[in-house]
Parts: C-alpha cells; structure tokens; sequence
C-alpha cells in the first residue's frame, strides 16, 4: 500500500516486497553511512541503487537529484526512517514527483515476513514457507486437521500464532533443526505463548538454560489427525547437531547444511575443521540415499536469484545435485579449503544471537533488533 | 575534556542529531571544540563517516549510561 501525503509517499516493506518479487522497476537512494550500505542493502533483479549518506545532503539534496533518473519511482531509504523522510521530502521540495520513503527503513525491511504456499500434504494438510526477504531467513509451517507445527520459528512469533489463527490450526511443536547464529530464534517463545512443545537437536543444546524436547533420529513427530511425518535426521556440518527434517514423504528440510545455490558454512560455532567431515559426510553421502525427488526447502536464502516463483525457495534434491557448486566438488581438499578458507565475514553479533538462543543472555526487543540487523551470511558463498 | 559548546540531542533519532550537530558547528571558529551528546545508538557510525567527511577531526568519542559523547574539532 502506498499512502500519498502532499507529494512525498509512503511504502510499507509489504509493498517493497511486492516490488521486489515482481521485478518492478525502482530506483532506491539508500541515505545510510557508507559501511552500513556496503555491509547490507536492498537488493533486487529490476532495482537500481545508490548510496549518498544522509549528512552529505545537510545542504541540499542537488547531488543526489544529479543522480535520480526523472520519471523513475524513487524510494528513499535510511536505518529506521526519520533520515529518508528529511531527505524525501527535499527531493519533492525540488520539484520531483513519484517520490517515496520506506516506512520503518532498513529496521522493519529486515523483520518482514511474507507466508507463501509450497504445497498440499497427501492427507489433505499444506505446507507454508515464511520468507524473509530482507534478511534471508525461512520459516515452515505445517499445518494438518486443526494442528500446525513450525520449523525454525524466527523472532516475530506473532506473525506465526496470527497465520494459525488464519488457518484455525492450533501451534503444537516448534522445532529448530540447529542453534542459529545469524538470527533469535522465536523458537522458544512461540512455545511459551501456544502450549506447544519446543523441540532442539541435543548436541546443540549443551549448554541451554530451559527445558526442552531432545529431537533425534527415528523419534518422529505426527501433526494433526492425519499422518504427517516429521523425520529428524541427524545430519552434522554447519553445528555438530544439525538435523534434517522429511515431511510427507516430500519435503527434505535441510536446515543450514544445504541452500538452493550453496552450502552451509561449519565455522559459525567455531569448529570449522573438525566439522567439515561431517558436513561433507552429509551432503555427498547421507542426502544422496534420501530420494531425489525431495524438494528442498533450506532455512536460508543468499541471493534474490534463488527466489523462485511467487518468492518461493525451493527445488528438488536432484536439480541441486546437478546445479549446487556446493555439491560438486569432487576432491575432499578442495572441499575442506572451500569450507574453511576465505569464508564470507561472520553474521553480525552472532556470539550474542548463539548466546540469546540458549537462554544466556536476554536482550531488550530494541537490542535483539540491532543484533540481527545485516543478511544472514549462513553458506559458503555468500560475500 | 573543555568543551567549547555542548550541543544536546538526547532523544532526538535520525537525522537531527547530525543536523544539530552541523548547525553548531558552523557557529564555531577553526581550532574549537564541540561536545554532541546523543542517545542514538545509530549515531555512533554516522558521525565518524559525517566528521571525516566534512574533514573536522573527530578527538574522541566515548559511551556512559546510554549517553554517545562526540568532541569534533572545527579545522
């Protein structure tokens, strides 16, 4: 929805969603500092962006209208919104129309969450993605006869409780198929607020500070009154617990150990060399007995090129063996380099997210909002 | 540290802590010293990249209680 005020607009992170997901053409003057822009922005197939740092157009915004094509819509973007509106509404002040600002900025653009359809269960249930576009992450919700399960609830767990309440489905398990690094887990508190049952790999729970339900192998998990199997498979690499999901017989949730277009990176929990065995035990050996007609579904994203259809992330485990760089290489040292050496610069404060999601430390909303702020940088690819 | 001019923005976001700051600097002779007192946390980033940018020098910045505490000094 874009609201018009006077002559500057509105544009709420659901409408950029729309944008970036339909390849609309759109030109984004991002009026961050430089290293904030460089670390993270807005990306998409049909944007066109800049960077111009708010405290360079103090005196005017004439070397930024130098730069914005006439006739283009123009969003402008800033950390949480106050500096792109200042900044917007010079921009209209010259005479430009078809001007924007987006609503909460680069805060609100990295918290959107967008439910997408993957498919229908055999028994009659579906089965829901949760893509965050802006910072990378995925969500799943299984939904069946009334009861739902989800998987690798991210920290905005209303958006969850309300998509249930949508479906008249009542939460029942919440389950994470590793410790994240890269973002707080709702995991937890989605829990809390619905009854469920919370659900984390033993290996990776050593050290947390609440109860919790130990998901291993063969201990499979029924949503709803029909069948509908979640299979946890233990599958190490990214953190030694790492665990695999299959539901319905269909889908292979890998977690953070296999993306559409790379592979999970094993340094994040600081064992990168004694974990890439098992990562490549994983990938080039467990997954391939799994059939090939899976469709993947990661916890991750790294690059809009992987969203698919609608922003779907998805693709069948055979494509990936054909298609992944990340499952094709053929030599164990080539593998060990590519996942130990010249891996992307780690997730922001992710000591403190791996900390906050063991119960050890309990940051402010405000200060789990700065900690997960930036892309995920989960695989091995991502730079 | 003797500041010649405390400029306080406690409280205000984006951008009037910059915009503040840039007022009273203006005002200021080359070789004096402003103090810019903030809340914002995301100002922290900003005035280092504003202050070189403008190339005044940024003497130190520190944190208490909350509070970002930036002396730049006019050049």
């Amino acid at each position: 929805m874009s609201v018009t005020t006077g002559q500057l607009n509105k544009t709420t992170t659901k409408e950029l969603n729309r944008i970036v997901l339909a390849k609309e053409e759109l030109f984004i003057l991002d009026v961050r500092n430089e290293s904030d822009f460089n670390d993270w922005k807005i990306e998409g197939e049909s944007i066109e962006i800049i960077n111009i740092p708010y405290f360079e157009l103090l005196d005017g915004v004439d070397a930024a209208l130098d730069r914005i094509p006439d006739g283009k819509k123009v969003l402008v973007v800033c950390a949480k919104e106050g500096s792109s509106k200042f900044i917007a509404e010079q921009i209209v002040e010259a005479g430009r129309t078809n001007v924007h600002y987006l609503e909460g900025g680069m805060k609100s653009w990295s918290e959107h969450l967008e439910p997408v359809k993957i498919g229908d269960l055999k028994d009659g249930g579906s089965l829901y993605q949760f893509v965050r576009i802006g910072k990378g992450c995925l969500s799943y919700m299984v939904v069946s006869s009334g009861e739902a399960a989800v998987i690798d609830t991210l920290r905005m767990t209303d958006v969850f409780e309300q998509f249930a309440k949508e479906q008249g489905a009542v939460i029942k398990h919440t389950l994470d198929t590793h410790l994240h690094a890269d973002h707080i887990s709702g995991g937890r508190r989605l829990a809390e607020q619905t009854g469920a049952v919370y659900w984390l790999p033993p290996k990776d729970a050593g050290e947390v500070t609440f109860p919790y339900e130990k998901l291993e192998e063969g201990r499979d998990i029924t949503v709803g009154g029909t069948k509908i199997e979640i299979q946890p498979i233990y599958s190490p690499g990214h953190t030694i617990g790492s665990t695999s999901f299959i539901v319905d017989g269909q889908y292979l949730l890998t977690g953070d150990i296999l993306f559409i277009e790379s592979i999970g990176r094993p340094d994040l929990a600081g064992k990168a060399e004694d974990w890439v065995s098992d990562l490549r035990n994983t990938l080039y050996n467990r997954y391939k007995e799994l059939s090939g007609d899976l469709i993947v579904l990661p916890a991750h994203f790294g690059k809009v090129t992987e969203l698919g259809e609608g922003g779907r992330v998805m693709a069948r485990l055979t494509d990936l063996y054909r298609n992944n760089p990340g499952l094709n290489i053929r030599e164990e040292d080539t593998f060990r380099r590519t996942v130990t050496e010249n891996l992307p610069p780690q997730p922001n404060a992710y000591q403190e997210i791996r900390q906050t999601n063991m119960g050890k430390i309990t940051p402010s909303e405000d200060e789990q909002r700065e900690m997960e702020i930036g892309p995920n940088r989960c695989a091995v690819h991502d730079k | 540290m003797q500041a010649d001019l405390v400029v306080d923005t406690k409280g205000l976001a984006c951008p009037m802590p910059i915009v503040r700051a840039k007022k009273a600097l203006d005002t200021l002779e080359v070789g004096q010293v402003m103090e810019v007192l903030s809340t914002d946390k995301g100002s922290v980033n900003d005035f280092q990249a504003w202050v070189k940018q403008t190339k005044h020098e940024l003497i130190k910045h520190e944190e208490e209680n909350g509070v970002y505490k930036f002396y730049v000094k006019k050049v």
